[in-house]
C-alpha cells in the first residue's frame, strides 16, 4: 500500500522520498535505462553488470518472450521468431519499410502498421517494443528498490507522429508512466551541455542503428533551445551492414538465401563493419546451411566505397538543418557525436570535413542519450529544486498540414516550430446545403498529399444547411510537448458547435491497447484489478501531493470558499485512496482535478505576472 | 486578453529590442512550460500547455519581421490582405519575375554559387524593406503604406523559401 503523506503541506519530499524516475533510450540496436542518484546520472546495468540491452526479442512457443543477449545468441537459429531492429517498423506500413526482402520475418500487412507472425502469435511492433521496455522497467525497479513514478523515453528527433504515438503506446503497454517523449539529439545535448558547461551554438550528429538525426541547438545557462532539426528516419548503422551483406552475396555469387543463412550473414556483416573501425581489413567467414563456405575478406577501402553514398546521405539533412536555422558551419561551436554508428572512421572524417572542425567524442556515444534522458526525467519528476533545473525548448521536425483540392497540402504547422504549438485554419463548404466535410491530416514537406505521410482522416458532420462557401469551419492543430498532434474541427457561423478530436492513428485503437494489456496480464497471471488499483493510487497520491504544494505556494489566489471546495475534494480522495475500490479512487481524483481547474488557471496567470515583475526588478538594478 | 506586446511587457512598435523580447519569453517559459508541470495535476498541465502555446505563438509573431509588421497593422485595424489584395506595382512585379527566372536558371544549372548570390541579393532587399517598414509604422504611422510593404516582403519570403527548395533539389 502506498504510504500516506505525513510531511507538512508545501514541504518538498525528504531525500528518501525522492520520486524514482528513469530515462530510457529505446534504440534500434541496443536499449538502456539510466537514472540520477545523488545528483549523478548513471546507466543501470543488468545483474551481470552489462549496461546495454540488445533490442532483440525472441518469442517462444509457450507465448513468453526472451529479450537481450539470450535472444541475440539465438537469432540465427530462430530468425523468424527473433525480432531485431523492431524500431524500424514502429508506426510503419509494409510498403514504407526498406529491405523487407532480406528481413527474415513473416510480415503481416495491417492498416497503418505492419505486424509480424511468430510462434507466439501475430505481434505488433508496439508489443515487441513493450517487451524491451518491460525488461528495462523491471531492471530499474529492482535496482532502485521501488515503483517508478515515470520515465522519459527517447525517440529520434525525425520520428513522425505515428512513430511517436507507437512509442508512447509501447511504454503504456509496458506499464510505464511516460513523463515525456524526448528527442534523442536533445537528450544528448543535455548530457553534453551539463557535463561541459557548454555555451553557444552546437550541432548534434546522431547516427544510430536505424535512424539519423541532426539537431542545431543554442545552449546558454539554464536553457537548451533547439533551433532546427532534420534527419532521415530510415538511415542508420543497419544500412551499412546491409551494404556489406549485399557485397558478400555478390562477391561469393550466392544463390537466394533462406531466413537462417540471411540472418547469419547479416550478423557476420555487422561484425565485419565493427572490426573495420579499428582494423584495415575484416574477415567474413561462415558456413551456410547448404554446407557451402563463405570465406571472404573486406578492406577498409572497399567498405568506404560501398557505403560512401550512405555517408553523403547524412549531409543533405545537415545542410537543411543549418539553412533552417539561418546559420552556416562557421556559426557552429562544436559537433557532438552520438550513436554507435558514429564510431565508423569514414563518418568521423566526413563530419569533420563538413564542419571544418574535429567532432566532439568525449562522451560514450552509446550512453549519452540515456544519460540525458535520465537528467530530464529527474527534472520532470520534480526532484530538482528551482534554480537548479533548466528550460528545454524543442521543435516539431516535420510540417503538418491538411489535404485540399487537387491532392495538394495546405501547410498548417511549419517544421521547426517550437512546441507546444497550436495553429488554426478556416475552411468552407463547396456545395449548397453540404452537411459534412472530410479532412485528411498529413505530415511532411512535399506539396502533394501522396508524397506525405497520412496521419488521420476524419469527418465533421452536422454542419447546418447553408449556401456553398458560407460555412466557416475552423480546424485546429495542437502539438503537445511530446510532439504529438491532436486535431479538432468546428463550425463557427451558426454557433452550432460540432467538433471532433482525432488522435492520429496507425490502426491501433485504444481498444487494441486495452486488449493487449489484458492479454499480457493474463499471461503473467497478474491481476488486472490489482494493477488498476496500484496505478490509481499512485495517480491519486501524486494529485494530492501536487494540490497540497499548490495550495501552500499560491493559496492566496483563491477565496476561502474555493479553498473549502478543494479541501473537501482532497478529503474525499484521501478517504478512499487506502480502500480497494479502484473506480472510487479514479472518481475522487477526477473530482479533485475538476475542483482545481480555476485555481490552476489563476496560478498560471500569476506565474506570468511574476516572470515579468522579476524582470522589471532586475532591470531596475542595472 | 493581453496583446503580444503587453504579454512580454514591451512597447508596441516595429523597432524591437530583440534581447528584451528573448529575455521576457524565456522568463515566462521558465514558469509556465509543461516541463515544470509534468508531475502536476491534469488541470495544471492543461493550463500550462495553453499558456506555453500562447507564449510560443506570441514570440514567433514578434520575432519575425514580416509577422510582427502584420500583427502591428492588425492591432491598428489594417488588414494586410496578402491573399486577396494582389495588385502590386508593375516595377516590383517585373523585378520579381526577373528574380524568379534567375532562380529557375540557377536551379536548372545546379549552380550553388548562383543560388548563394541570389540569396544574398534577396536578403539585402529585405533589409531595405524592413527599414522602410520601421519608418512607415513607427515614425509616420502610415499603416496603409506599410501594408503594401508587408505584401512585398511576403513575396520575398516566399521566394526565399523557394530558394531553400532549389538548394534541396541540388543536394538530392
Amino acid at each position: 500500500m502506498a504510504l500516506l503523506q505525513i510531511s507538512e503541506p508545501g514541504m518538498s519530499p525528504a531525500p528518501h522520498q525522492r520520486r524514482l524516475a528513469v530515462g530510457i533510450d529505446l534504440g534500434t540496436t541496443n536499449s538502456l535505462v539510466a537514472t540520477v542518484r545523488n545528483g549523478v546520472a548513471s546507466v543501470l546495468p543488468d545483474q551481470q553488470g552489462r549496461p546495454l540491452l540488445p533490442s532483440i526479442v525472441r518469442y517462444l512457443p509457450d507465448g513468453h518472450a526472451e529479450v537481450g543477449y539470450a535472444s541475440q545468441a539465438r537469432q540465427s537459429d530462430d530468425p523468424r521468431n527473433t525480432i531485431v531492429s523492431v524500431k524500424r517498423y514502429m508506426g510503419r506500413g509494409l510498403r514504407d519499410v526498406a529491405h523487407v526482402e532480406t528481413a527474415p520475418y513473416d510480415f503481416v500487412d495491417a492498416p497503418g502498421m505492419l505486424q509480424l507472425r511468430t510462434c507466439a502469435g501475430v505481434k505488433s511492433p508496439v508489443e515487441v517494443s513493450a517487451e524491451i521496455l518491460k525488461v528495462l522497467r523491471t531492471r530499474a525497479e529492482l535496482s532502485l528498490g521501488g515503483d517508478l513514478v515515470g520515465a522519459v523515453i527517447t525517440v529520434p528527433a525525425y520520428f513522425d507522429d505515428a512513430q511517436r504515438q507507437a512509442t508512447k503506446d509501447a511504454a503504456r503497454l509496458a506499464g510505464l508512466n511516460v513523463l515525456r517523449l524526448l528527442n534523442e539529439p536533445t537528450a544528448a545535448a543535455i548530457a553534453y551541455g551539463l557535463e561541459n558547461a557548454a555555451e553557444g551554438t552546437y550541432a548534434v550528429y546522431d547516427l544510430g542503428g536505424g535512424t539519423f538525426d541532426i539537431s542545431i541547438l543554442k545552449l546558454s545557462k539554464g536553457v537548451f533551445e533547439v533551433v532546427a532539426t532534420a534527419g532521415d528516419a530510415a538511415l542508420g548503422g543497419d544500412d551499412f551492414d546491409q551494404r556489406v551483406f549485399c557485397w558478400v552475396v555478390e562477391e561469393a555469387k550466392l544463390a537466394p538465401l533462406g531466413a537462417r543463412d540471411m540472418r547469419k550473414l547479416l550478423v557476420k556483416s555487422r561484425e565485419a563493419k565493427e572490426y573495420l573501425t579499428y582494423h584495415g581489413e575484416a574477415p567474413v567467414s561462415t558456413r551456410l546451411s547448404s554446407g557451402e563456405w563463405v570465406d571472404l575478406s573486406i578492406t577498409t577501402e572497399k567498405f568506404c566505397e560501398i557505403t560512401q553514398n550512405l555517408v553523403q546521405k547524412t549531409l543533405g539533412p545537415t545542410r537543411k538543418a543549418l539553412r533552417d536555422a539561418g546559420l552556416t558551419v562557421d556559426d557552429i561551436k562544436g559537433v557532438v557525436m552520438v550513436g554507435g554508428a558514429t564510431r565508423m572512421p569514414q563518418i568521423q572524417r566526413a563530419v569533420g570535413e563538413f564542419f571544418r572542425r574535429d567532432p566532439l567524442n568525449n562522451l560514450d556515444p552509446d550512453k549519452v542519450v540515456a544519460l540525458g534522458a535520465a537528467m530530464q526525467a529527474d527534472v520532470l519528476a520534480g526532484n530538482k529544486p528551482a534554480g537548479e533545473d533548466w528550460l528545454l525548448l524543442d521543435v516539431i521536425p516535420l510540417s503538418l498540414g491538411i489535404e485540399t483540392m487537387g491532392g495538394l497540402v495546405e501547410r498548417i504547422v511549419p517544421r521547426n516550430s517550437t512546441i507546444p504549438v497550436a495553429r488554426a485554419q478556416e475552411f468552407t463548404t463547396f456545395k449548397d446545403g453540404q452537411s459534412a466535410m472530410s479532412f485528411h491530416v498529413v505530415q511532411g514537406e512535399r506539396e502533394l498529399v501522396s508524397d506525405c505521410r497520412s496521419l488521420a482522416k476524419f469527418e465533421l458532420r452536422g454542419i447546418p444547411p447553408m449556401a456553398a462557401g458560407a460555412a466557416r469551419i475552423r480546424v485546429t492543430f495542437q502539438v503537445d510537448a511530446d510532439g504529438l498532434l491532436s486535431v479538432s474541427a468546428q463550425e463557427k457561423t451558426t454557433g452550432a458547435e460540432a467538433s471532433v478530436t482525432v488522435k492520429p492513428s496507425y490502426g491501433l485503437e485504444d481498444a487494441d491497447i486495452e486488449r493487449m494489456l489484458r492479454d499480457s496480464y493474463e499471461h503473467a497471471r497478474d491481476d488486472m484489478h490489482a494493477r488498476a488499483l496500484a496505478e490509481n493510487r499512485v495517480d491519486g497520491e501524486r494529485l494530492l501531493d501536487a494540490t497540497r504544494t499548490a495550495l501552500a505556494a499560491d493559496g492566496e489566489l483563491i477565496s476561502p470558499h474555493e479553498r473549502g471546495e478543494i479541501e473537501r475534494a482532497m478529503a474525499a480522495l484521501r478517504a478512499v485512496i487506502g480502500g480497494a475500490d479502484h473506480r472510487a479512487i479514479k472518481h475522487a481524483s477526477d473530482a479533485l482535478n475538476r475542483a482545481t481547474e480555476e485555481f490552476a488557471a489563476r496560478r498560471m496567470d500569476a506565474n506570468v505576472r511574476r516572470a515579468l515583475a522579476g524582470r522589471n526588478i532586475a532591470n531596475l538594478n542595472v | 486578453m493581453q496583446n503580444h506586446f503587453e504579454l512580454f511587457d514591451l512597447a508596441p512598435g516595429y523597432a524591437l529590442d530583440s534581447a528584451a523580447l528573448e529575455a521576457a519569453y524565456r522568463g515566462i517559459q521558465a514558469r509556465v512550460h509543461p516541463d515544470r508541470f509534468a508531475h502536476a495535476s491534469d488541470a495544471e498541465r492543461r493550463a500550462s500547455m495553453q499558456w506555453t502555446t500562447r507564449v510560443n505563438e506570441a514570440y514567433r509573431t514578434l520575432k519575425s519581421p514580416v509577422q510582427r509588421a502584420r500583427y502591428l497593422l492588425e492591432l491598428n485595424g489594417v488588414d494586410v490582405a496578402f491573399e486577396t489584395n494582389t495588385s502590386m506595382p508593375t516595377e516590383f512585379l517585373v523585378q520579381q519575375m526577373e528574380l524568379r527566372e534567375a532562380l529557375e536558371r540557377a536551379g536548372d544549372a545546379k549552380d550553388a554559387a548562383a543560388l548563394d548570390a541570389l540569396r544574398g541579393e534577396l536578403r539585402a532587399e529585405r533589409l531595405v524593406m524592413e527599414r522602410a517598414l520601421a519608418e512607415a509604422i513607427d515614425a509616420r504611422r502610415d499603416y496603409a503604406g506599410a501594408a503594401g510593404l508587408v505584401r512585398k516582403l511576403m513575396f520575398l519570403e516566399k521566394l526565399d523559401a523557394d530558394i531553400d527548395l532549389a538548394y534541396e533539389a541540388l543536394e538530392a
